[in-house]
């Protein structure tokens, strides 16, 4: 046993000592898994990301209500008697003056990507006093919140940071109405920053919109009060609604884009990883065939086959890790960050996220990498032990 | 040509490593393909975009509704043919997810403005007066197998009608195609009248106009007339031509096309890596031969177009294999996505230059061998031997 | 029968090697008349291969004239040069140099690829050279499948297959056993005696210089004994 991994080890290093003469194959090689895990931790860190912003805009302690059947909330409809009924349910925290909640309503404005100058649709949410009691981790950052009764607005930060003209003090119209952005919010990175928000009856009223609302969101007593909550409510004759924890409503509105992402994504590096694994294949077949006469005189000296084949496959491994970690590095090293904005399908809206180059994404990389340098490595190593040794020398 | 027998058999030299280096291209060229059909697909709407159209939305939003009086002092714009309007149904047919595009129309005038949308008179006739019945497009009979006289439940997300419920029926009248095969026929047209008078609010409002114009060159001219007439109402529009439109609605996405392009990039840079590797090595290994073409009267220039042929063989080899596989992968995946992305398909653009790709590759793959089997000494490289 | 083929005068080649300077050929002066066939021998390092090199246009002398069937070769362009060797040399060599990718009759073709004959003429004269080298029941063999002196006579074959003036052979039995060595022999003597060959065969094994009519022998880039016609 110790004579083989001995000598495993030494043909190891000979091979690895004289890589510097294959250098332009190896680098193939090297360069090929690297354009492969690239493309894959970018591609994936897109979805990644995406979907971080999304989760993490759900509290599982917020429950939102919206008319039974509507896929968003652009398609809902709540009336102000129907928010009443909700008012009344059980699970709901309440203060002096009731139940904590927000009952809301956005439309969809265009405002001009600081990027490329295009317009983008942007939401603009009405909402009421509860707004920023039932959502977790959110604060007011700069300026103040907007007086109700008047044209203000608080933007989230990475609408500030996304679109042109959001900055506190500004001034902005959409059609007729002139806006004025007195604060900024954080809500922890979430899909809410990228929303404008004003009072729901000032929006109701220029938009003519009447009384009526397309989402209700409350604070619950806790996480598991929600089946409580929406038995009253799906058993109230008055309402017809559709409730979900708000960190179940926004996996489902997330869930288009980022199984787009996915289905494009998975697909796409699974055939560049093939394209890779031909590449590691000829570089590998190559090297064994460059060594013939060294891999010949090492089996008349009496190495054994296992030594060679082992030698071989680590050589193409550590190519082909190598190859991983450049373009893992590469991908961190510019995307991971990075922020875009794209148009989320389910609301009809943009959301801002970041590219996230994760850890866990890095580690799927580099094991697809090893994966690679192991097929590339199998055949050209049993190539290597077949040929017969008188063959392989008789070729000096 | 005479001389095609040998590259042909040279290239097979090395079996293995000839199959391998093909296999790459094939993946590359797989990979182009489909990703130039998609991202063709998704620009759809801007390529066959008519330039006589313009469509006209709430300057806020395309949410928002636009009042349905503007029709006329639209229509009464000089330059401007005809108007027709529409609106976003946003229903489903039994399935909640798989949504496909209804829109109330003004039927006879919108026939004319989209004349590309093919229908029988006597369907057309059935259509126009019978006020509950719609046309659906081929793509969605081939999906649900619809036929005429069938009445179908459509059930509207937005559109709560007067009875409270959301669910609207619908006669089918006609199935109509269209004769750009870019184009989409997932979807269905109905009776603004039916619509405006079924639904519970917001009547007397439109989604958005399009408008067709007489001089396509007048195209910015006649936008900025129809914007400039509501510029002091309560609800100001945004006027602009279809390819602008769709263009816009594509920007939002973000750039789909830099990312493909940066994507393919990567992947033909490492395909010209791996076939120049093997280029080099196959000239590598028989410079005594290329030195012996020489002795039987082969010109230098000879030799190097040898060399370069080899290399474009193996990337059309590849590379032909590998559009054809994409190609019949589109086929199938065409009728899969008809509803949600018409028009996946490999353009004919795409595949011409698909071909010049190759061509190039070959030569880029192949030009410092090439070079290297042209500047052969013959006494040097038989001397080696 | 009679005339010269190949007249070189004042010939000298001299090579440079890191920073020294080394002459080769050292004004040698030869004539070769019409179907003579010349052995050339001489210990390794005389110059014998840059003589053949020269005569077959494949290498331009430093100083000095190298002419052939009247045409002046040293002051040919490289392109020029390759249209005359296809025209009028063969080159048989030590290691055969087959195109391994190619069977035997494909081989024999090669040289009538820059011609314009068709392909049914150009596969009828490959047929027929080898069959003057007696392998006609092998032209579907590829190299790999030939002895040595098969390869060598598929070589001899490609050699003579677009009827050139002159045969230029460089130790043409060097890689060879001693019986194949005589039939190789044996059969550039026929091609001398029945086709009119001019050959020149560099060696530096006395029984092959033999079956050769005129011997010369080189040594430091000068000939020993000069030609007799």
């Amino acid at each position: 046993m110790m004579t083989q991994l001995k000598q495993i080890i030494s043909v190891t290093a000979m091979n690895l000592r004289s890589l510097p003469q294959r250098l332009a194959a190896s680098v193939v090689a090297v360069i090929g898994v690297g354009a492969v895990v690239g493309v894959f931790a970018g591609v994936l860190s897109m979805a990644s990301g995406f979907e971080k912003t999304m989760l993490s805009a759900g509290s599982e302690g917020t429950a939102i209500v919206i008319r039974a059947g509507s896929s968003s909330e652009l398609s809902s409809g709540i009336g102000n008697n129907q928010v009443q009924v909700i008012a009344e349910a059980p699970g709901v925290v309440k203060n002096e003056q009731g139940a904590i909640l927000s009952a809301e309503l956005f439309v969809l404005v265009d405002i001009a990507k600081k990027s490329n100058n295009q317009d983008g649709n942007v939401p603009l949410r009405g909402v009421q006093a509860g707004a920023f009691q039932v959502r977790d981790n959110i604060a007011i950052v700069e300026g103040r919140m907007f007086d109700t009764g008047k044209n203000e607005m608080v933007v989230g930060r990475a609408a500030q940071q996304t679109f042109s003209g959001l900055d506190v003090g500004s001034v902005i119209p959409f059609g007729l109405t002139e806006w004025t952005v007195v604060g900024i919010f954080e809500n922890d990175g979430s899909v809410s920053e990228s929303e404008l928000w004003t009072d729901v009856r000032v929006l109701q009223s220029i938009y003519r919109r009447g009384n009526s609302f397309q989402s209700v969101r409350v604070k619950l007593e806790s996480p598991e009060a929600i089946e409580a909550f929406t038995d009253f409510l799906k058993e109230d004759p008055r309402i017809d609604p559709d409730v979900y924890s708000e960190k179940a409503f926004y996996s489902q509105q997330s869930e288009t884009l980022a199984t787009f992402i996915r289905v494009v994504g998975y697909p796409l590096t699974v055939l560049m990883a093939i394209g890779a694994i031909f590449g590691a294949l000829n570089t590998m077949y190559s090297s064994v065939s460059a060594r013939g006469k060294e891999i010949a005189t090492l089996r008349a000296l009496g190495f054994g086959p296992l030594s060679i084949l082992t030698s071989t496959i680590i050589e193409s491994g550590a190519l082909a890790v190598l190859g991983g970690i450049l373009g893992g590095g590469l991908a961190w090293l510019f995307l991971n960050g990075y922020t875009v904005s794209t148009l989320n399908g389910a609301s009809f809206s943009q959301v801002v996220f970041d590219f996230a180059v994760s850890p866990d994404l890095l580690v799927q990389g580099l094991i697809a990498a090893v994966i690679i340098g192991l097929v590339g490595g199998l055949f050209p190593a049993i190539r290597a032990v077949r040929i017969p040794v008188s063959a392989a020398l008789r070729e000096l | 040509m005479k001389y095609f027998y040998l590259v042909w058999k040279s290239i097979w030299r090395k079996k293995v490593r000839t199959i391998l280096t093909v296999l790459s291209v094939l993946v590359a060229f797989l990979l182009y393909g489909l990703l130039s059909a998609f991202n063709q697909a998704f620009r759809g709407g801007v390529d066959i975009a008519n330039a006589s159209r313009l469509v006209t939305i709430d300057k806020i939003s395309l949410i928002n509704p636009v009042p349905a009086s503007y029709q006329q002092k639209i229509r009464a714009v000089p330059g401007v043919k005809q108007v027709a309007m529409s609106n976003w149904f946003g229903g489903y047919y039994q399935d909640k997810k798989a949504q496909f595009a209804q829109f109330p129309v003004n039927p006879e005038t919108y026939l004319e403005v989209y004349p590309e949308l093919i229908l029988p008179d006597d369907q057309k006739e059935k259509w126009f007066s019978t006020r509950d019945s719609a046309i659906v497009g081929r793509d969605l009979v081939n999906i649900y197998g619809w036929k005429i006289g069938d009445r179908i439940p459509i059930h509207s997300e937005i559109w709560t009608n007067e009875s409270g419920s959301q669910v609207w029926d619908f006669e089918i009248a006609g199935i109509f195609d269209t004769d750009d095969p870019r184009g989409s026929t997932a979807l269905m047209l109905f009776h603004y009248k039916y619509f405006d008078e079924g639904r519970a609010f917001a009547k007397g409002n439109v989604g958005w106009y399009v408008v067709t114009i007489d001089d396509p060159g007048r195209a910015a001219e006649i936008a900025n007339a129809i914007d400039t007439q509501f510029a002091n109402s309560p609800n100001q529009t945004k006027t602009s031509t279809e390819a602008a439109f769709a263009e816009s609605f594509l920007k939002q996405f973000g750039n789909i096309a830099l990312i493909v392009r940066l994507i393919l990039t990567a992947v033909f840079f490492t395909i010209l890596l791996v076939a120049g590797n093997t280029m080099a090595q196959s000239v590598r290994e028989r410079l005594s031969e290329l030195a012996v073409l020489k002795t039987l009267g082969f010109v230098n220039g000879g030799v190097m177009g040898i060399v370069l042929a080899e290399s474009i063989l193996v990337m059309l080899l590849g590379g032909l294999i590998g559009l054809g596989s994409a190609w019949l992968l589109l086929v199938m995946l065409a009728k899969q996505t008809a509803a949600v992305l018409p028009g996946l398909m490999l353009s004919n653009e795409a595949l011409v230059t698909g071909v010049l790709l190759m061509v190039l590759a070959g030569i880029v793959a192949g030009v410092f061998p090439a070079l290297r089997a042209m500047r052969l000494t013959i006494v040097e490289a038989l001397a080696r031997t | 029968m009679s005339g010269d083929l190949v007249v070189l005068r004042d010939i000298s080649r001299t090579y440079q090697k890191g920073k020294e300077r080394v002459e080769v050929l050292h004004k040698l002066n030869l004539t070769i008349a019409e179907c003579d066939f010349l052995a050339l021998m001489g210990p390794s390092g005389s110059g014998k291969t840059t003589l053949l090199n020269l005569l077959g246009g494949l290498d331009k002398p430093t100083s000095g004239t190298v002419e052939v069937g009247g045409e002046a070769l040293h002051s040919m362009s490289s392109g020029a040069l390759s249209k005359w060797r296809a025209r009028h040399v063969g080159f048989i060599f030590q290691f055969y140099n087959l195109l391994p990718v190619l069977t035997a009759q494909k081989n024999v073709e090669l040289p009538l690829l820059l011609t314009n004959l068709g392909s049914k003429e150009r596969a009828k004269r490959a047929a027929t050279a080898l069959s003057i080298v007696g392998l006609e029941d092998r032209a579907k063999h590829y190299p790999r499948e030939l002895s040595g002196g098969q390869e060598q006579r598929v070589a001899i074959a490609r050699a003579i297959v677009s009827d050139p003036t002159l045969l230029l052979c460089d130790e043409p039995t060097g890689d060879l056993d001693r019986e194949t060595a005589d039939e190789i022999l044996a059969l550039l003597q026929a091609l001398n005696r029945d086709h009119n060959k001019t050959i020149v065969m560099v060696t530096h094994d006395a029984i092959s210089a033999d079956y050769a009519t005129h011997t010369l022998h080189l040594d430091k880039g000068t000939l020993a004994a000069e030609a007799t016609a």
